[in-house]
């Protein structure tokens, strides 16, 4: 083991690198492209025995991930924001097919108006198409969970998007532990493919599939659209017993451990859960000690797993909070901030539940400090105070109107 | 995966005529041959062929004159078109079920 200073982006070329991955196709898009770049460096030097694959798009990037681990290969993955956006057709193939491609999703707004700086709008647009899909806080963070994706895919046959904040991590540096290559191997064992592609039973892949079960040339009934798709939810449903699995065998091995599907910053007394995905937890830790320092019991609850999204382990950790206040860099246009929601629903019915207030902040890298967040936070709690349980999200630091 | 004997986890198939099923039945107009136009028929040989080469279904028979399959047969109406010599004709189904017996191969 080493410590290095690292940018996000670093952190997850080494991972990449580390897992042996075989076959590298990405399309460079700010602020994802020296994940790319390092990749291709590595290779040309002979450090990375990957094909790298040259496309002219992310379409092509993901098609070629999605045919490469078709037959087998480890592949891995990068884009942003736009990227993703044209990607999304095979986003919605690799999941349905049950490939483990494992992408890193550096977080960027999409456009329009155009804007590379950091929000979550890209990977929330997308959390439906039924990949794992889990969320950093820090850099040490990006490579771990970016090696804990490739078990998570493998076992599950589920394509994992690990998702980290543009500028925010990709492009600062922080001290990383970076794993030797042996330590790796031992956590991280050649994947043994399903044989889809056998020269003695040729078979075709993703043919067309009827609504209903149907039998097959030999009589064998196979299974009907949405079969296939209920297979497909229990395997990500499963997906929340092997996250922490993997997460615990990762720990037994490297010693250390950054929570399984959500983590916890001065929980255990807390009277406000501040609840957010990504980096943003980190300035909300600094939020709620100061709020601490105030006498407001504060505490943070991060989401590292957002699909399959924890709402048993949510229901746990909130029952009982006077107030759940949801952070979200991203919308769900026309309706409230997306882990909002699905905090509310999560929360829905269950026994001693808090009022789950919204807050939407940093769209297109508009800051959002520490002291900013604490202020949402005492607001929010003035207004739980005067009776309030359900108002329509803040939106912080906005200026709309000219300042006097 | 699942209850079913096919274990799969994702749509696969293996390559056999009908894997997509009995796709004759979504035809509203089946290609009729008539023998007397067909070059094959005139030159008591395996001459042209284009109606076999064209089939996107794999549903004609190489043959003087080629046949078609009608089980599998959607009527796309495509042999017709390229036939050099009209040999083909698509008939509605409701009139070629009287002229079954005997009118399309
Ligand atoms: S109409 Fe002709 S080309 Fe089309 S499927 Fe039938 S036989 Fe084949
Ligand atoms: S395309 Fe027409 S002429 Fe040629 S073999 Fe077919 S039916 Fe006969």
């Amino acid at each position: 083991m080493s410590i290095s200073i690292l940018t996000g982006n670093d952190a997850a070329a080494h991972a990449a690198r580390l897992a042996r991955v075989q076959v590298v196709a990405a399309y460079p898009i700010t602020p994802q492209s020296p994940v790319v770049e390092m990749l291709s460096k590595w290779s040309d030097q002979g450090d990375l025995q990957a094909e790298l694959v040259r496309v002219e798009s992310e379409h092509s990037a993901l098609t070629v991930c999605i045919a490469a681990a078709t037959v087998g290969a480890r592949v891995f993955t990068a884009t942003s924001a736009n990227g993703l956006a044209y990607m999304n057709e095979q986003i919605w193939w690799a999941a349905g097919a049950r490939l483990p491609v494992v992408m890193c999703c550096v977080n960027r707004a999409l456009a329009a108006p155009w804007n590379v700086l950091n929000d979550q709008q890209d990977s929330m647009s997308v959390r439906d198409a039924g990949w794992v899909q889990l969320y950093c806080r820090d850099n040490q963070e990006v490579l771990d969970t970016t090696l804990q994706a490739w078990r998570i895919a493998e076992e599950l046959g589920l394509p994992v998007m690990v998702c980290y904040d543009g500028f925010l991590l990709s492009h600062t540096v922080m001290p990383v532990d970076v794993p030797e290559a042996s330590a790796v191997d031992a956590f991280l064992p050649r994947h043994e493919p399903i044989p889809v592609i056998d020269l003695a039973r040729p078979r075709n892949v993703g043919p067309v599939t009827f609504a209903d079960p149907r039998a097959n040339a030999d009589g064998v009934i196979c299974h009907g659209y949405m079969e296939l798709r209920a297979l497909h939810q229990e395997a990500l449903t499963r997906a929340l017993q092997v996250i922490p699995r993997v997460e615990r065998s990762f720990a037994a091995l490297f010693g250390r451990s950054r929570g399984a599907l959500t983590w916890g910053h001065l929980l255990d007394d807390a009277e406000v859960v501040l609840v957010a995905a990504g980096s943003i937890g980190v300035e909300l830790t600094v939020a709620a000690e100061a709020l601490r320092a105030e006498g407001v019991k504060a505490g943070v609850l991060g989401i590292r797993a957002y699909r399959p999204f924890p709402a048993e382990a949510l229901r746990q950790a909130l029952q009982g909070r006077r107030l759940a206040l949801v952070f979200d860099k991203a919308m769900s246009y026309g309706h409230e901030g997306p882990i909002c929601s699905d905090v509310r629903s999560a929360l829905f019915g269950a026994p001693g539940a808090p009022p789950v207030f919204g807050a939407v902040a940093g769209l297109g890298g508009r800051d959002a400090a520490a002291r900013e967040l604490a202020e949402v936070a005492r607001r929010a709690l003035a207004d739980l105070d005067r009776g309030v349980r359900q108002r329509p999200a803040e939106w912080v630091n906005l200026q709309l109107e000219e300042r006097a | 995966m699942g209850t079913r004997d096919c274990q799969h986890q994702i749509a696969m198939s293996s390559p056999a005529a009908g894997e997509a099923g009995a796709t004759g039945d979504w035809r509203t107009e089946r290609p009729v041959l008539d023998p007397a136009l067909c070059l094959a028929q005139k030159q008591e040989k395996e001459a042209c062929q284009l109606c076999w080469v064209y089939c996107p279904d794999l549903c004609i028979a190489r043959g003087v004159p080629p046949a078609v399959l009608l089980t599998y047969c959607k009527g796309c109406g495509i042999c017709a078109e390229v036939c050099p010599t009209d040999a083909i004709a698509m008939v509605p189904e409701r009139e070629s079920a009287a002229a079954a017996a005997g009118g399309a191969r």
